[in-house]
């Protein structure tokens, strides 16, 4: 490892998993740290309990903002174990010189959102740092959930199982990208910024049993599959034509040289259950807006334990990685 | 009308019914071949197309891949990519450069390394985008790491003019920009000396880098077909593309054939854009030497400013803090008989371990259009398959 944190360590994939497990996981290890869950399970699979930290630049991009984003973010987290969010905490680290009038926005989003999930922010922490010390307004919260479904695990993933995904892919990370590198197109990416609660609740409600639930944040779907696949020692069959990608994205990535796959969401999960509940679950996802392209993308094989494996509409396949590296475009 | 999308572009040419029929038409014809042939596709967005398309999986056993050394970042020597590092370090510097330059490591670290410790390196799209950051930096040296072959020359060149005319004074180039044709003459040498010494031969036929020939012309690889016996196919980078070069090559062999053709009619002329190649001469002039990572000098490869631009020349400026002795890569990296079509990536002893896109010790593993990388993402299920069929 370097002498000093990189880009790179931060990006949800491989060089990020390696300095989380050195520096962190040995140091910290204990049981409930060592399942390494979308939310850690407490008090005896009642409670789930989770953190998330935000520091997105532009902190205003289309399809959310920063405020959105830090309530979307644990609380997803929370519903990938199948939990309700219920209690949330807020710390808030302002730079001297930041707008009122941008933080009473943020809040306000915040808010919003907090609603659409039912859950309350019941305690926080203001600090004010001295200009230059962080970008704008870092966020951070924590939440606690109420497990309404137990068992539902990244490591409970089962031969056999159909993965579905939510919608389409890649939107946040390549909404940002442009956002942040000011690559003007003709239509503008949306991120799809939003929370997952009331789509999971809609699925338990009908009777949906998800094995496994994930939301392919920093490292996207690529990162997720690969997960499951360690967690689970199974392998992923991904159809790579079955993969929803919209035009902009497909845009986006066409011309930077980028995969979908390997782009951040912020409102799009995969999702492992019995193949003969798919189609009812594709049913009730696509009743919310925004996820009509919600999709049956594999199945879940044996072939190669631990890898995920990509297969082409031609008949030709690959192993799908873990991304790697800072995201950068290729140069000719 | 409907509007044209980007994907009507694209679509047609990673259609799953043409490259299953180019494959079938392939396997056919190949089935007279005499011998199995070993194609050279030169340029790493090729080799990025067949590992990520799995292209291999489609074609029969008699037709083989070396993987050239057309990586701008690949190629690059550990001292140049010193001098970068070296630049970003200067307190009134930004650097500036394409795509993943800024991963490569040199013997102090990467640009990447360097911004963590403070330096301002930033990665442009365009090298227009330097026109910017020169103006909203007066008080800076804005200096542009110029990368890459024929085809990111001319965007170089477009700055340079563009930043004369608007009178921006702080922006300085340091010039790495190198040419196609040379390494694979000499990539062709080896082959001789080779055949002298009784090993086999490698290279039958090359895939042509076609966004190079969109700028040079196809002209530039006449000699290989007629005056080295090499067919050439200058071919487009999506998969019915590279299918279909490879198809037009199989025919020459089939026919006996050594000719230079362009698969990539959409884009590619045998002439290619004049005036992009009269403002490349207008500025640079051939360096008498390159040293190419893995590959060695190699004469007349490479471009530099010329001498009436040195005000503006980030080399002369900072000469004499920018080390000139070659640096070797790591003993057990073999990128360099990787480049030369003489080994493939597995058969390296660190690829996949000490050797990783993380972490990589050598050049073809740092950028993802180098041979290394593309097959550590793309290549190992391919390999396990085989590995366990053996």
């Amino acid at each position: 490892m370097n002498e000093s944190i990189t880009l790179a360590q931060g990006n949800g994939g491989e060089e990020n998993r390696d300095l989380i497990s050195e520096l962190f996981f040995k140091p910290l290890a204990n049981e409930i740290l060592e399942r390494a869950e979308d939310a850690a399970v407490i008090e005896g699979g009642r409670l789930a309990f989770t953190t998330d930290s935000f520091t997105v630049s532009p902190l205003f991009f289309p399809g959310g903002d920063i405020g959105k984003l830090s309530v979307c973010g644990t609380c997803n987290d929370l519903a990938m174990m199948g939990a309700r969010p219920k209690y949330l905490t807020l710390g808030v680290i302002l730079e001297e010189g930041f707008e009122i009038e941008q933080l009473r926005r943020i809040v306000e989003s915040l808010s919003r959102e907090l609603a659409r999930n039912g859950a309350s922010v019941v305690a926080g922490d203001t600090k004010v740092v001295p200009k230059g010390s962080v970008d704008g307004i870092f966020l951070n919260t924590s939440g606690i959930g109420e497990i309404l479904v137990p068992g539902i695990s990244a490591s409970n993933v089962r031969l056999g199982d159909a993965i579905l995904v939510s919608r389409d892919i890649g939107r946040h990370g390549a909404a940002i990208f442009a956002g942040r590198e000011g690559i003007e197109l003709s239509s503008a990416v949306e991120s799809d910024c939003a929370s997952l609660w009331p789509m999971v609740e809609a699925l338990l409600e009908a009777g949906i049993t998800p094995h496994a639930m994930r939301d392919a944040t920093r490292g996207g779907v690529a990162a997720a599959l690969n997960e499951w696949a360690a967690s689970s020692a199974v392998c992923p069959l991904i159809d790579e034509g079955a993969l929803p990608v919209s035009d902009e994205v497909a845009g986006i990535c066409e011309m930077l040289g980028f995969e979908a796959t390997a782009l951040a969401n912020e409102g799009t999960f995969l999702l492992a259950l019995p193949p003969q509940e798919a189609p009812r679950a594709l049913e009730v996802l696509r009743r919310f807006e925004g996820n009509e392209s919600a999709a049956v993308i594999g199945e879940v094989g044996d072939r190669y334990p631990g890898r995920v494996v990509l297969q082409s509409q031609w008949g030709t396949s690959r192993f799908l990685e873990l991304p790697t590296g800072e995201l950068l475009p290729r140069i000719c | 009308m409907r509007e044209l999308q980007l994907r009507d572009l694209y679509e047609r040419f990673r259609d799953p019914a043409t490259l299953q029929a180019l494959s079938e038409l392939i396997h056919r014809e190949a089935a007279g071949l005499k011998r199995p042939i070993n194609i050279m596709e030169v340029c790493g967005g090729h080799t990025h197309t067949i590992m990520k398309y799995g292209l291999k999986q489609l074609l029969p056993e008699s037709i083989r891949f070396i993987h050239g050394p057309g990586c701008p970042v690949c190629i690059m020597p550990k001292e140049r990519i010193d001098h970068a590092y070296a630049l970003a370090m200067q307190p009134e510097v930004i650097l500036a450069t394409l795509g993943d330059m800024i991963k490569v490591p040199g013997s102090k670290g990467s640009l990447q390394d360097a911004r963590s410790r403070g330096a301002d390196v930033r990665f442009v799209y365009s090298p227009l985008d330097l026109l910017k950051i020169a103006r909203e930096n007066p008080d800076k040296k804005v200096v542009y790491f110029a990368i890459g072959f024929e085809t990111t020359t001319p965007m170089t060149a477009a700055l340079i003019e563009q930043a004369r005319k608007a009178g921006i004074d702080n922006l300085l180039y340091h010039i790495n920009h190198v040419t196609v044709p040379e390494p694979m003459e000499m990539l062709l040498g080896d082959r001789r000396e080779a055949q002298e010494s009784g090993e086999k031969s490698r290279i039958d036929a090359f895939i042509g880098p076609s966004h190079v020939s969109v700028i040079a012309g196809a002209k530039i690889y006449r000699p290989f077909p007629e005056r080295y016996g090499r067919p050439v196919v200058v071919s487009g980078f999506e998969p019915v593309d590279v299918m279909e070069g490879v198809l037009m090559l199989v025919r020459q062999f089939i026919q006996g054939r050594s000719e230079l053709e362009i698969q990539y009619k959409r884009s590619v002329t045998m002439e290619g854009n004049l005036s992009a190649q009269r403002l490349i001469e207008k500025y640079f002039e051939r360096r008498e030497n390159f040293r190419w990572r893995g590959l060695g000098e190699i004469p007349r490869s490479a471009l530099r400013l010329k001498e009436e631009y040195a005000q503006i020349d980030a080399e002369k400026i900072y000469a004499e803090i920018l080390p000139d002795e070659p640096i070797d890569d790591h003993k057990l990296c073999i990128c360099g008989e990787i480049l030369r079509g003489m080994a493939q990536p597995y058969e390296c002893k660190v690829f996949g371990k000490a050797c990783k896109p993380s972490s990589p010790l050598g050049s073809c593993m740092v950028s993802s259009e180098g041979a290394c990388a593309a097959y550590y993402k793309y290549g190992e299920l391919l390999h396990e398959a085989r590995r366990s069929e053996a």
